[in-house]
């Protein structure tokens, strides 16, 4: 089956990205900037799509959607947005800001300048309807100690909510 | 165009795997008007089978037995002013009904109403589906943060504490059910929704009823996770009318708070096939591995065609049995019609080949149709949890619960 349009998906995915990403930082409104937030998840998920990568892409949705649910809830219970309007949304350490965009874009125009160099040959293009089982197997096999720790620090910040949340155990 | 029209007929894909657009743009507009036609006829079944459980007539007035009542209902809310409270967010109230509904229709692109009959076969099936169900609660608690009043907030609050809790039990339940259909020759399991119920044809066996408590425990377990999903009675706790008014859309009006009421209806058939594809088998017709042969074959392929006749019956005995007076005449030759119609569409489910390519959908549509009729003998029959009842139900039951399924299925599936 034969990708359609896939330039246009990607420029369209990628601007509605950026986009998103831009409006998190501008608006003035905490909750607008979690919407905004959600929309440039999704798009992101849509990229993921082109790199056939589906279950990256729905775990992305799934995870995304809970994490922004939580979000969400922070900015409704702890953030005065009256009082948060009115205060100045950046702040004046332009030379700071200054100095990383400069590396950042450095890095970028590098990566931009030496192109296919830096990768690794293409690497054999995994079948769409194994990937999920691909990615499992590498979870399982030879990734299963990095697997293991990311569970164990998983179960870390379970205790500690609950031990915070709880006065008495 | 015409090549393309009729090339896909001969194959054996959904729509989405032959890369077929013009045909995926056909089963795109069936499938979402069927879900609008199917809403219409729950809401009408609803007020209908609830006032019948309460011993009241329900709609009567609006055509016969009050079919017409939905489509009254519809221009109503279509004609409705449409308000929006002076200090609310804008933006953010107009997109909230519209985020309900994209959630609650885009899932309808992976249910396999037949071994063909999907509008695409996603390798990541079940995960899209589950990913995208769980986006609608975004759209209850936008819906009530920008209606800037107090009883949606709390209601939003509510809806996503709730969700969030269920969620977890939810998934645990269906990774079980996940999980049988790796246990074949090959051991290879998958997440695709045809995947799954072409894996229990495989193994000859509804998941309902695989080893045994195992399988039933977990369908338990995601049947009340479902309605508290979907914020229906016993779990409508973010719309409790007693308490909220009428919760995160309080501040809503017609044609907002219609798409509201769209979205939570596609979303409960949506999960219900959920439901029937992991546990009831899918389209699968019942027993296919007991009750096998032409001749048993032929039996279950006529009954799309005798429910319909049965339904026609219905119609007939309405007739009969309406009033004699010329001021029903409209009414009885509107349901004399509508029951040859229904009848008409049995006969033709009974030509052989539509008999073939129907059959499958028919037993789907049938499962989840039972799940619909569960839907509102529920609301009809248990009263609404408190809060803290809920949290109880969703954390220290259905988790547990689905954690020993998921865990117990594994050992048993490793052990046999």
């Amino acid at each position: 089956m034969t990708p359609v349009a896939t330039p246009f998906f990607f420029y369209f995915l990628s601007a509605l990205t950026l986009g998103s990403a831009f409006l998190v930082i501008t608006c003035k409104n905490a909750v607008h900037s979690a919407l905004a937030l959600i929309l440039g998840l999704l798009g992101q998920a849509g990229l993921y799509l082109m790199l056939y990568a589906p279950f990256v892409a729905g775990v992305q949705i799934m995870l995304y959607a809970g994490g922004i649910m939580v979000l969400f809830l922070f900015v409704i219970m702890l953030v005065n947005l009256d009082r948060a309007l009115k205060e100045e949304q950046f702040s004046r350490q332009w030379l700071a800001g200054c100095l990383a965009a400069i590396i950042l874009g450095a890095l970028f125009v590098g990566v931009l300048m030496r192109g296919k160099a830096l990768f690794p040959a293409s690497s054999e293009q995994i079948a769409e309807a194994s990937n999920t089982q691909q990615i499992g197997e590498l979870l399982y096999g030879p990734y299963m100690f990095a697997f293991e720790i990311a569970s164990l620090l998983l179960l870390v910040a379970i205790i500690g909510a609950v031990v915070m949340a709880k006065k008495r155990i | 165009m015409l090549d393309a029209l009729t090339s896909y007929l001969s194959s054996d894909t959904t729509p989405g795997q032959a890369g077929n657009v013009l045909w995926a743009l056909i089963y795109i507009l069936i499938v979402f008007g069927g879900v609008s036609v199917a809403v219409m006829a729950m809401n009408w079944l609803e007020r209908k089978a609830l006032a019948h459980f309460q011993i009241r007539l329900g709609p009567m007035r609006v055509g016969p037995h009050g079919l017409l009542q939905p489509i009254a209902d519809a221009i109503k809310l279509l004609t409705k002013e449409d308000i929006i409270p002076e200090r609310a967010d804008r933006l953010v109230f107009w997109i909230a009904p519209l985020i309900i509904l994209c959630a609650s229709f885009a899932v309808y692109v992976v249910i396999p109403f037949g071994p063909t009959h999907a509008i695409t076969d996603l390798n990541i099936g079940i995960l899209f589906m589950l990913g995208v169900s769980s986006l609608s609660v975004l759209g209850v608690v936008m819906a009530g943060w920008a209606s800037n009043s107090h009883y949606p907030l709390i209601g939003s609050l509510r809806s996503s504490a709730q969700m969030i809790s269920y969620e977890v039990a939810m998934g645990m339940a269906v990774v079980s059910a996940i999980l049988m259909t790796s246990l074949n020759r090959s051991g290879t399991g998958t997440l695709s929704m045809i995947g799954i119920v072409e894996a229990q044809q495989q193994q000859q066996i509804w998941y309902l009823f695989k080893f045994f408590p195992l399988g039933f425990l977990a369908f338990v377990v995601f049947a009340i996770a479902m309605v508290a999903e979907t914020n229906r009675a016993p779990f409508d706790l973010p719309e409790a009318e007693s308490e909220l008014t009428a919760g995160f859309h309080t501040e809503y009006s017609g044609l907002r708070w219609s798409l509201f009421m769209l979205g939570e209806y596609a979303a409960m058939i949506a999960v219900s096939s959920i439901a029937v594809t992991l546990w009831l088998g899918g389209w699968l017709r019942p027993f296919p591995n007991a009750l096998t042969g032409a001749t048993w074959d032929l039996v279950f392929s006529l009954v799309p065609g005798f429910s319909f006749l049965a339904l026609a019956a219905v119609a007939w005995i309405g007739v009969i049995r309406m009033p004699k007076d010329p001021y029903f005449r409209v009414q009885t030759l509107g349901l004399a019609a509508f029951g040859l119609l229904l009848g008409l569409i049995g006969l033709v489910l009974f030509a052989p080949p539509v008999r073939e390519r129907i059959q499958d959908i028919f037993w789907f549509t049938a499962k989840v149709a039972f799940f619909m009729y569960m839907y509102i003998w529920y609301r009809a029959t248990f009263p609404r949890y408190r809060f803290d009842q809920l949290m109880r139900v969703g954390w220290k039951v259905l988790l547990p619960i689905s954690l020993g399924v998921l865990i117990g299925t594994a050992v048993v599936g490793v052990v046999f």
